[in-house]
Parts: structure tokens; sequence; C-alpha cells
């Protein structure tokens, strides 16, 4: 109020003559020049460091398309496809388990989380590799019979303990996806006449899987980087491929180097994938959605051509 | 209305609890084939209970509720009433069309895609045939231009109209309204109207819980004022809204008139 009074009653003030570009001077902020010299020193100290270790640098691109890695890393994404394939279908069946009103199924799917949830994974690993001291066979009556060592191969070992420990994780996550849903949803689905089934898989797990996914892709990530564990049950993954190649040609670290880039090339192109499914299920979600990095690329390059994606 | 077209909904004594709670106490009503008949009250009457009770996603716990003659619900053998499975209930609820508050559209589809879906999944309409009809429903509430739109990216209104084609896409016999107007802004409210006055003219059955009692007088049939889980007061709507003979009644209008 009192800055309107001075201008309309102070004569000497002159009326300003329309909104005026401010031109004012920026606080200065010295503490980010500051900060930001510590930390360049500090990463140059490392890069020192590093670059003066006695590092064979040469072994990691001589060994980087080498047979025995290429087939790590074959089977590193073999194991987490498949142990992600059994952590998913398990996790949908507990999360239907623990969400239905049966109270005994209910219950199992409660305890086997628990369990599952509460227990490290490379303790789960070792119980599932050493079963073979406790079970001298496996009979499953008329189906199956053999040995238990010839039945508990490395790759069912690391399957069954990775995927079993997963469908716990997947559990949770499923369960908030389905939980997420509005009631109002399968209320307007069934006064239309769909089924209970037709609800969950038309109106409800559409829905669902936008929450579902971020955290799946972040489970796919933590999966592929978790097969390493599967090197203590004789499991030839990335990780054991690299370290056997590190012991024997006198280059460990070299080699542990090599394993952690083609761990990173992996998970980086499974952020991109991820990227894309989130955005697949974002539909409807909000207004628009943005352009992909691809689209606003193109978008730049040939401004001729309209992005394909966008919503109007 | 004449006096002898034959009951579309038909409520004896039913009553509903959620737990300790009593919600509806004995509602015996009557609503005629091609009839408007409203439902008016104030909140918690148990007005929206008994409209959701009508298609069974509410059970009640006594009394008897017909629709078209035939029991809600359940199934009587002798003197017993037999539950009816999941998917006998939802036979039934393909012919009762419901119109809720929230809108509740499908927001991972189109407006097109939320009129066509019950048809291609329920009634197994070939895709192309629904894709007409929808267009047509579409059409007939206002909205052919939205139909890729998706619910997120229309106005309360235009929502609430899709909801509408969306349920009338099943060929209803009856259709519900739970107060379809009070989500929105009052500037929208009018175009929803419109398209129940058109489909009331139309000759459909209509049971409408709703605040908008110019909609009552001009559309109504009947009118049933609720309180307290009861009908207390029942008649044509011109004569309860104007000279309500209940004191509850006049206490309840003299608020929202």
């Amino acid at each position: 109020m009192t800055v309107d009074i001075d201008k309309t009653t102070g004569p000497d003030v002159t009326p300003p003559a329309g909104p005026e570009a401010i031109k004012a001077v920026p606080v200065r902020h010295p503490w980010r020049y500051v900060s930001a010299a510590v930390a360049l020193f500090l990463l140059g100290s490392v890069v020192y460091a590093f670059a003066q270790g006695d590092i064979n640098w040469a072994a990691i691109p001589e060994y980087f398309f080498d047979d025995r890695i290429l087939e790590g890393v074959w089977k590193t994404l073999l194991l987490t496809v498949m142990s992600m394939l059994i952590g998913i279908i398990g996790g949908i069946l507990l999360a239907v388990m623990r969400l239905s009103k049966n109270p005994v199924t209910s219950s199992i799917a409660w305890f086997y989380i628990w369990f599952f949830r509460g227990t490290p994974v490379l303790v789960q690993l070792f119980v599932w590799f050493n079963l073979g001291l406790v079970f001298e066979y496996i009979n499953l009556g008329p189906i199956y019979k053999d040995y238990w060592s010839s039945f508990m191969t490395p790759l069912l070992t690391a399957l069954l303990g990775l995927g079993l420990n997963e469908a716990a994780y997947m559990a949770e996550i499923c369960r908030a996806g389905l939980l997420s849903v509005d009631e109002g949803q399968t209320e307007a689905s069934h006064a239309l006449g769909m089924s209970q089934a037709k609800t969950l898989r038309r109106i409800v797990i559409p829905q669902a899987m936008r929450v579902i996914v971020p955290p799946t892709g972040n489970e796919v990530i933590n999966m592929l980087k978790t097969t390493s564990l599967v090197s203590a049950v004789q499991f030839y993954d990335l990780f054991k491929h690299s370290q056997d190649i590190g012991q024997n040609a006198g280059s460990t670290v070299e080699m542990y180097f090599l394993a952690a880039t083609w761990y990173l090339i992996m998970t980086s192109l499974l952020s991109v994938g991820q990227y894309y499914i989130e955005r697949y299920y974002a539909r409807g979600s909000s207004r628009s959605l943005p352009p992909t990095p691809w689209q606003r690329f193109s978008a730049a390059v040939l401004p001729a051509r309209r992005p394909k994606g966008v919503a109007a | 209305m004449t006096q002898s077209s034959p009951a579309m909904v038909k409520a004896e004594g039913v009553h509903k609890s959620f737990g300790a709670v009593q919600v509806l106490k004995g509602i015996d009503l009557e609503v005629r084939s091609g009839e408007v008949f409203c439902l008016i009250g104030p909140s918690g009457s148990g007005k929206s209970t008994f409209l959701r009770c009508i298609n069974h996603l509410e059970k009640i716990n006594a009394g008897r509720l017909y629709v078209d003659g035939e029991l809600v619900g359940y199934r009587q053998r002798g003197d017993r009433l037999h539950e009816l499975k999941d998917t006998e209930v939802a036979l039934k609820r393909r012919d009762i069309g419901m119109v809720f508050q929230r809108f509740n559209l499908f927001p991972h589809k189109t407006a097109v895609e939320n009129v066509m879906e019950a048809p291609v999944q329920v009634r197994g309409v070939p895709r192309q045939a629904a894709w007409q009809r929808a267009m047509q429903l579409l059409e007939r509430v206002g909205l052919a231009d939205k139909a890729g739109n998706y619910p997120s990216q229309l106005s309360g209104g235009q929502q609430q109209r899709v909801a509408i084609a969306r349920a009338l896409a099943m060929d209803p016999k009856l259709m519900l309204f739970d107060e379809p107007t009070s989500a929105l802004d009052p500037e929208l409210v009018g175009d929803v109207l419109d398209v129940m006055r058109d489909l009331a003219r139309s000759g459909m059955t209509m049971v409408v819980v709703t605040h908008e009692m110019g909609f009552a007088r001009e559309v109504g049939d009947s009118l049933v004022f609720m309180d307290g889980g009861v009908v207390v007061e029942a008649g044509d709507p011109r004569e309860v809204l104007t000279d309500p003979k209940e004191e509850r009644t006049k206490a309840f209008l003299s608020k929202v008139l």
C-alpha cells in the first residue's frame, strides 16, 4: 500500500513508461566455485591414482570379445531373463494368493514372502546347492527319478535361488499395483456386466501395470547384477569367466574392470528398454506424452516431420 | 405414465447394513417401466446405497428386491434363497446401465474404446459394428469429435456424457444414475442434464439419485424423499417439491431450494 501512495503522491517521481526489463546485479555465489574446485581436485586425484597404478590396460580390449567372456555375457542375460520370468509368474501368483479371500492361501503367501525376503539370497543359493547332502535321490513317483547331484545342476540351482527369491519381491510389487487401481474401476466394469476375470484382465491389470512396470524394471537391473552371486555355486556366468581368465592370465583387477564394463553396457541397454515400456503403459495417464529423445532428435533434424506419438 | 405399466424395479422391505450401521431400514417402492424415478434426500440417507443394491453392487440383508420381475442376486427354490454365481450376476447386470458420480471411465482407453469395451467383451459384438454404434452414441451425447481422446483430456461434463454413452452401448432396459452431476462444475451440469432429458424423452426407465430439484420437477415422473434409511415421502415430483406433506421433507427442501 505504501508503495502505491508514494507513486501517486510523490511529485518528483516520473511515472513508469510501461514495463521495463529489470537489469539487476545478480547475487554472486563464490562457494559454488570453491565446491566445484574441490570436487574436481578429488576426481583428478582418483584418476591420477589409477593412472599411476600397475594396471595392464591393454588386457581389457584384448579379452573384451573373448569367447569365454561372450559366453558369460550370454549366460548372464539368459539367467536374468529366466529368473525374472520365474519371479514375475511366481510374484503374480503370490500377489493373487495374498489378496484372495481364502485365509489359507493368503497366509501361505504371506509366509513365503516373509521367508524369502527375510533371508539373504546368497544363503538361499548355498542351501539349494547343498541340498544334495540331505537328499540322495529326487523321486517324483513315476514321472522322474534321479540322483540329486545330477538333477541339481548349477543352472537349476541358480534359477531356483534367484527366481524364488525374486518372486517374493515381485509379489509385493504386483500387490501394490493391483491395490493402486481405484475401486470405482472394478465397479464400473462389473456394472457393465463384465466378469471377474475380464475385469481383472481388461481393466485392472492394464492400469496396475503403470505402477508395476517401473519397480519391475529396477528389479530386472538388480537381477542382472545379482546374477554375479551364482559364481559361488559354480555357475559360469560373466563374472565367473572373468574371474577365471583374470587368475590364469595374471590380470585379476583388469578382468574385474572388464566385467564391470559389460555389466554397465547391459544395464544401460535395459534402462532404455524400460523407458519405452513405461511410456507405453502411461497412455491416458497424462494429457500428452513428452516426446522421446529420438523424437526430439528427429524433430530438430527434420523440422518438417511431426513426431508421431505425441498426442494433440 | 399409465398405472398399468409393469414394475421395472420393485422393493419390498429392503434392509442393508454395513457392519453395525443400518443404512436401509425397510424400503418399499416401485419403479414403473418407462418412468423417470428421482431419489432425493440428505447425504447419508441411503439413496445411493439403495441404487447400488438394484444392480447388486451391494448385497441386501433383508427384504426382496426385483428387477423386471426377477429377484436381484438370488434365486428362490421353494422357500430358500440361493445366492447367484458371479457369472449369473454379471449376466443380469448387462441389462442395467449405471452412471457414477465420479464417472469411472477407464483411463487407459479412449472415449470410443470406453464405449466399445462392454459390447465387444461381454456381448461379443464384432469390433467394426461396435465402433459404429459407439460413434452413434457419442454423436448422440454430442462428443463425436472427442472419440479419440483419453478421459484425462476431457472435462468432467464430457467424461460424464461418455459414461452415459458407455452405459447405453449395452442397450439397457434400466438406467441408474448415482448423483451424475454432483462432481461437475456448475457450468457443465447443463450439458449432462440435457443428455438425460433426451434419454427420458426416448422412454428409458431411469432411477436418478440427484440434488437437481429443477431436473426432478421438470423430467421426473415420480419422486421419493429418503432420510435415515426410510422413505419419508413419495409422489409426483411437482407436488412433493412445491407442497411437501412431511415436516422432514419441508425442512430439507427449504435448505436446498
